[in-house]
C-alpha cells in the first residue's frame, strides 16, 4: 500500500509538468486553432526565466578581505551580492535563497510578453495555412529558441535550487500510518503540485466567470458565429495566446529545482505532451489535464520495481503504448470533442 | 422498376429526429427531386444513401443490393455518384487529371498499385477523359489548373467526373446553390443534356423551384424529417399541403 | 528514354552527372588555399550527401504527394541500420545481404506502425508516428539491448560467426571484395579529388532510387497519392479507397528509409539508437521542404544542402572569422566576428532554424520554388503571357 502511495505521489509533479503544458497546448490549439510545437521551448524558457533571476540577484562586488590570505597569500577576495549590500546580509541572502518562487513574478510579464510578439509576429499568419505548415514553422521556431538559449547558457543543466525552507522531504509514512520513510516526498514536489493546481483552477476559473473567459469559450466551440456578433475575438485569442505562453513558463520555473534547467528540456516535455494533448482528446481542457496526470501517474507506477521486473523497460514505452492504444479504441481522445481535426 | 428502394429510414442526431420514417422509391431513368425548406432532412437523408450517415432504422436498397454499412468509395463503385453543394474537386490537380482519376477508379477499381506504369501510357484513359471533356466544354481548358477556374467550370468538371464513370445514379446536392440565374440555366441545359444522351438515373435535392419544375419528372416533398407528398410536378405545384410547408418557412 | 518523358529524362540524366562528377564538383578549390575548408568532397560527407538524399526521396514519397506528415521516419532508419549490422555479425562484411534485409525488415515495420498509424489523419497521423518513433527509440536504447547493444550501439565484433565469411575477404565492409572504404585520391596540380568505392555505390542505389521515384510521381499510383492530398472526399466518392494508397505511400517511403539506413551501416558498421531519434525525423523534414515537397529533384537539394551547410559552418570557428575579416580595422573586425559568431560553429543549427522558419513562410515550396521564381525573372516580360499555364502544371 504505501508503495502504491508512494508512487502515486511520484508521478503528481511530472504529472503536473505534462497537465501544465499540455493545458497551454490545448488552449492555442482550441482558440486559435494553431498546433504550437514551440509550445515546449516556452516552458524551457520559463525555467530559464528562473535560472536567469537567480543569477540577476546573485550579481556580486569583490572586496578584499586583508585579515585573510587565499591559499596563494594573495589577500583573499570576497564576493558581496549587490543584494546583500542594500539589503543587508539576512534579508539579501534570504532573497537570493527564494529566487526561485520570486522568478514567478519575473516571469510572468516577459512570457507573456514573448507570447504576444509570438502570436502577432508569426502566428498570425499562419492561421489559414495548412496544420503541417503550422507545425513546421514552429518547429523550425523552436529549433531557434533552443539554440539563443544554448548560445547564453551552454548546454550543461544549470542547477537551480529551491528555497532551503523546501530543501528536505516530507513523511507521509508518520501521517498515514506506515513505517516511518516509507513514504518521503521532497517539500518542492508538493509544492509544484499544488501551485499547478492553483494554476489549472486559476485558468478554469478564468474562462469559467469571467466574460473574456465567455467569450473565448464561445469562440473555442464556434469561432464564426462568435465573429459575427461583433466580438473581437483575434485580439481576445492574442491575450489567449500570452496566457497559455505564461502558464507554460510558469511552469517551467517552478520545475527548475526539480530537475535542473537545460536547452533541450523544452523539446523532451514537448513531445510528451503532445502525446498528453491526443490521449485528452485534442481541444478539450478537461481531458487535458486529466490525460496529463494520468500519464504522470502511470509513468511512475511502471518505474516500479516489481514490475519492471515483469517487463523491463516498459516505463519507458508505456506512454506512447496508452496513446497508441488509446487513439485507437477512442480516436477522440478520452474527452475529445466531435469535429475537431478529423477531416 | 425502381433503382433505389428507402425504407423506413430513421436518422436521429441527440435529441433532434432528422429523419422519421421516410419511404422512396426512385425510378429507373427518371429524374427525381427532394425537395423541403431548410432542416427538412434532405442532406441527411443524402449522406445516408451514400454511406456518410448510418441510418439508425430502415433500409436502403440500390438495384436490390443494401447500401447500408458500406463505405462512400464502395457505394461509387457500384455505381452511384454524388455531385456536391460546393463542387468538390482536386483543386491542385490540372482539369485533365481531375478527369482521369475517375476513369481510373472505373476500370482499375477501388485500389491498384500500378506505381511504375506511366499516366501518360494510358490511351484508352486518355480518350475517355478527352471525350467527356468534350462533352461539357472543358477540352480546350484541359491544361489549367482546377482551383483556378471559374465557379460554373468546377461544376461542370465536378458533373465530368461523376459522368465518366458512367453511374447508374447520379445525386445530385444543390447543383445550382448560389449561382446566378445565366450559369443555373446553363447547368439545366447540361443536364438535360446528358440525360439525353444516357441511360441515367437522377436523384436532385433542390432549393430553387426553378430548377425543379423545369427537370423533375418525380418530385418528393420532404417536410421535418418525413416525406410529405410525391407526385408529379404538375399536382405538387398546386398542392396545399406543400404550400403550408413553404409558406410555414416563409413566416419563419 | 526508360519509360520516361523527355524532361525528365533529362532531369535524371543531369542528376547522373552530378553525382558522378561530385568528387570534382564538391572540391573545386586547392587544398591548400584559404577557401579549402569550404570543400566537401571527401567520402565520408559524399556518401552522407547520397544516403540521406535516398532517405529524403523516400520520404517526399509520403509527405510530398500525400501531405501525410509523418514525424516518425528516422525510426525506419534505424532500423534499417540494425538489419544491416545484424546480417554483417551473422554472414560476414559483404553488404548486399545487409541492405536487402534493412529493406524488408523495414518495410514489414512500415507495414505494421502505418497499418496503425494511417487510421487516424493530419495532426493525429504525426503525433502517432512520432509516438511510434520514441516508442521505438526507448526500445532499442533499453529494452531490446541483446537485439540493439543499447547504449553501446550495435557493432560487429571478432567473436561474431560471420558465416560466409572468408579469409581471402576484407574484414570491413566491401561488395565482393571491393571495400567501402577504398579511396583512389587524384591530384592535379594544387587540387586533389577523391574517389570513394563507398559513395559511388551508394550514388548508383541512389540513382535507381530517383528513378523509381520518378516513375511513381508519373504512375496512376502518384495521381491518386496526389488527389490524396488534395482532397480526399472527392477521392472517397470517386470509388477509390484511400487507405491501401496511403499505406502503400508509407510503406514504400519506410524501405527508402531502412534503405538509407543499410547503407549508412554499410559504409560505417555501426548502429545507434539516436539515429531512430525524433530530432532525426525532424531533420529529413526539413530536408524535404528546404528542397520542396512534392517536387522530384527538391529533397536531393535539400539533402544536400542541409549536409553541407551542416559541415562547413560547423567548422568555421572564431580563427577563421578572424583570418575572413583579417582586413578591417581591428574595431568593426571584432563587432563583425561577435555577430556572426553565433551562427556559425556550434551555432549552425541556429541558422538552420532561422533558415528553415524563412522558407516556410516565404518560399513554401522550397529551393525548387525558389529557383523557379528566379528564372522566371531572369526570363522576364517575354514570358508574362505564358505564366498561366507555367503555374498551371505542376512544378516539377
Amino acid at each position: 500500500m504505501d508503495v502504491i502511495i508512494l508512487q502515486l505521489l511520484n508521478g503528481l509533479d511530472k504529472g503536473s509538468a505534462y497537465a501544465l503544458i499540455a493545458l497551454g497546448l490545448t488552449l492555442i490549439f482550441g482558440t486559435l486553432g494553431v498546433v504550437n510545437f514551440a509550445h515546449g521551448a516556452l516552458f524551457m524558457l520559463g525555467a530559464f526565466c528562473a535560472v536567469t533571476l537567480q543569477r540577476i540577484l546573485s550579481l556580486s562586488f569583490e572586496t578584499i578581505d586583508p585579515t585573510k590570505t587565499d591559499f596563494l597569500g594573495n589577500p583573499a577576495k570576497i564576493k558581496t551580492p549587490y543584494v546583500e549590500s542594500w539589503f543587508g546580509p539576512e534579508l539579501g541572502s534570504s532573497i537570493i535563497d527564494w529566487s526561485v518562487p520570486l522568478a514567478i513574478l519575473f516571469a510572468i510579464p516577459i512570457m507573456i510578453g514573448i507570447g504576444y510578439i509570438m502570436e502577432r509576429g508569426l502566428i498570425k499568419h499562419f492561421y489559414k495555412r495548412p496544420h503541417a505548415d503550422q507545425i513546421l514553422v514552429t518547429f523550425g521556431l523552436a529549433i531557434v529558441i533552443q539554440e539563443v538559449i544554448k548560445q547564453f547558457y551552454g548546454a550543461n543543466p544549470i542547477p537551480t535550487p529551491a528555497p532551503d525552507m523546501f530543501k528536505g522531504s516530507f513523511d507521509f509514512g508518520t501521517l498515514l500510518g506506515f513505517d516511518p520513510n516509507a513514504v518521503i516526498y521532497p517539500y518542492w514536489r508538493l509544492v509544484y503540485f499544488f501551485f499547478a493546481a492553483l494554476i489549472i483552477a486559476a485558468v478554469f476559473g478564468f474562462l469559467q466567470f469571467t466574460t473574456f473567459g465567455m467569450v473565448v469559450r464561445a469562440g473555442m466551440a464556434d469561432r464564426e458565429t462568435v465573429g459575427l456578433l461583433g466580438i473581437n475575438i483575434d485580439r481576445r485569442f492574442t491575450i489567449m495566446f500570452g496566457i497559455a505562453a505564461a502558464v507554460a513558463g510558469l511552469a517551467g520555473v517552478m520545475y527548475a529545482p526539480i530537475n535542473s534547467p537545460n536547452y533541450h528540456m523544452g523539446m523532451d516535455f514537448l513531445v510528451l505532451s503532445f502525446v498528453v494533448v491526443v490521449v485528452g482528446g485534442m481541444g478539450s481542457l478537461p481531458g487535458a489535464v486529466l490525460a496529463g496526470f494520468l500519464l504522470g501517474i502511470l509513468e511512475s507506477f511502471s518505474s516500479m520495481n516489481q514490475i519492471k521486473q515483469i517487463l523491463p523497460g516498459i516505463d519507458q514505452i508505456i506512454i506512447y503504448l496508452v496513446a497508441i492504444i488509446i487513439l485507437l479504441v477512442r480516436p477522440r481522445g478520452l474527452m475529445g470533442r466531435k469535429g475537431v481535426m478529423e477531416d | 422498376m425502381a433503382i433505389l428502394e428507402i425504407k423506413n429510414v430513421g436518422k436521429r442526431f441527440g435529441g433532434l429526429q432528422a429523419l422519421s420514417d421516410v419511404n422512396l422509391s426512385v425510378a429507373e431513368n427518371t429524374v427525381h427531386a427532394i425537395i423541403g425548406p431548410n432542416g427538412a432532412g434532405k442532406s441527411t437523408l443524402l449522406n445516408c444513401l451514400v454511406g456518410k450517415l448510418i441510418p439508425d432504422t430502415g433500409s436502403v436498397t440500390f438495384q436490390g443490393q443494401s447500401l447500408l454499412g458500406r463505405k462512400p468509395y464502395q457505394i461509387n463503385q457500384m455505381g452511384v455518384s454524388r455531385v456536391f453543394q460546393t463542387p468538390e474537386i482536386f483543386a491542385e490537380l490540372t482539369v485533365f487529371e481531375n478527369v482521369m482519376i475517375p476513369c481510373f477508379a472505373a476500370r482499375d477499381g477501388s485500389f491498384q498499385l500500378n506505381a511504375l506504369a506511366a499516366v501518360r501510357g494510358q490511351g484508352d484513359i486518355k480518350d475517355t477523359a478527352e471525350a467527356i471533356l468534350e462533352d461539357v466544354k472543358l477540352l480546350d481548358k484541359r491544361h489549367m489548373t482546377a482551383s483556378s477556374m471559374s465557379r460554373g467550370d468546377k461544376r461542370r468538371l465536378e458533373m465530368a467526373m461523376c459522368l465518366v464513370q458512367e453511374p447508374k445514379l447520379l445525386l445530385l446536392d444543390e447543383p445550382t446553390a448560389g449561382m446566378a440565374r445565366a450559369d443555373t440555366n446553363n447547368t439545366i441545359d447540361l443536364l438535360k443534356e446528358i440525360k439525353e444522351k444516357r441511360d441515367i438515373t437522377m436523384a436532385i435535392i433542390e432549393h430553387d423551384m426553378h430548377v425543379v419544375f423545369s427537370m423533375a419528372e418525380r418530385i418528393t416533398v420532404l417536410a421535418q424529417g418525413t416525406p410529405l407528398v410525391e407526385d408529379t410536378p404538375e399536382n405538387i405545384k398546386g398542392h396545399p399541403k406543400v404550400r403550408e410547408a413553404y409558406l410555414g418557412e416563409a413566416q419563419v | 528514354m526508360l519509360g520516361l518523358e523527355k524532361k525528365d529524362t533529362s532531369l535524371l540524366i543531369v542528376v547522373a552527372i552530378l553525382t558522378m562528377c561530385a568528387p570534382f564538383i564538391l572540391n573545386p578549390f586547392p587544398t591548400d588555399s584559404a577557401m579549402a575548408q569550404f570543400n566537401a568532397g571527401y567520402p565520408d560527407l559524399m556518401q552522407r550527401f547520397v544516403i540521406f538524399g535516398i532517405f529524403a526521396i523516400g520520404f517526399n514519397i509520403l509527405f510530398g504527394l500525400t501531405g501525410y506528415l509523418s514525424f516518425g521516419h528516422a525510426a525506419f532508419l534505424g532500423i534499417g541500420s540494425y538489419s544491416a549490422v545484424w546480417m554483417f555479425k551473422l554472414l560476414g562484411y559483404n553488404i548486399l545481404p545487409g541492405i536487402f534485409l534493412s529493406v524488408i525488415t523495414s518495410g514489414l515495420f512500415a507495414l505494421l506502425i502505418g497499418y496503425i498509424s494511417l487510421r487516424r489523419s493530419g495532426i493525429y497521423f504525426s503525433i502517432l508516428t512520432l509516438a511510434f518513433a520514441q516508442m521505438s527509440f526507448a526500445l532499442a536504447y533499453s529494452v531490446l539491448t541483446p537485439l540493439t547493444n543499447g547504449e553501446t550501439g550495435l557493432q560487429v565484433y571478432n567473436s561474431d560467426p560471420q558465416y560466409f565469411h572468408s579469409d581471402a575477404m576484407p574484414n570491413i565492409p566491401h561488395l565482393f571484395g571491393q571495400e567501402m572504404q577504398s579511396t583512389f585520391k587524384l591530384s592535379m596540380g594544387g587540387w586533389s579529388f577523391d574517389f570513394n568505392t563507398g559513395y559511388y555505390i551508394c550514388a548508383l542505389i541512389m540513382l535507381v532510387m530517383f528513378y523509381l521515384a520518378i516513375r511513381i510521381f508519373r504512375s496512376p499510383f502518384g495521381l491518386m497519392l496526389k488527389a490524396i492530398k488534395t482532397n480526399q472526399t472527392r477521392l472517397n466518392y470517386t470509388g477509390l479507397n484511400s487507405r491501401p494508397y496511403t499505406l502503400a505511400a508509407f510503406v514504400i517511403s519506410g524501405m527508402y528509409a531502412g534503405l538509407a539506413g543499410g547503407l549508412m551501416a554499410s559504409m560505417d558498421p555501426l548502429a545507434g539508437a539516436e539515429r531512430m531519434q525524433w530530432t532525426a525525423s525532424g531533420e529529413v523534414v526539413l530536408m524535404t521542404i528546404l528542397g520542396g515537397a512534392g517536387t522530384l529533384i527538391g529533397p536531393v537539394l535539400g539533402a544536400g544542402f542541409i549536409k553541407y551547410f551542416e559541415n562547413i559552418f560547423s567548422k568555421i570557428n572564431d580563427t577563421v572569422l578572424h583570418q575572413w575579416f583579417a582586413f578591417l580595422p581591428d574595431g568593426i573586425e571584432d563587432f563583425l566576428i561577435a555577430i556572426v559568431h553565433p551562427f556559425v560553429g556550434k551555432g549552425w543549427h541556429l541558422t538552420l532554424g532561422l533558415m528553415f522558419m524563412a522558407i516556410v513562410i516565404f518560399l513554401p515550396g522550397g529551393l525548387v520554388e525558389g529557383g523557379q521564381k528566379i528564372a522566371r525573372k531572369f526570363r522576364g516580360g517575354k514570358a508574362k503571357d505564358t505564366t498561366a499555364t507555367t503555374d498551371s502544371t505542376p512544378a516539377e
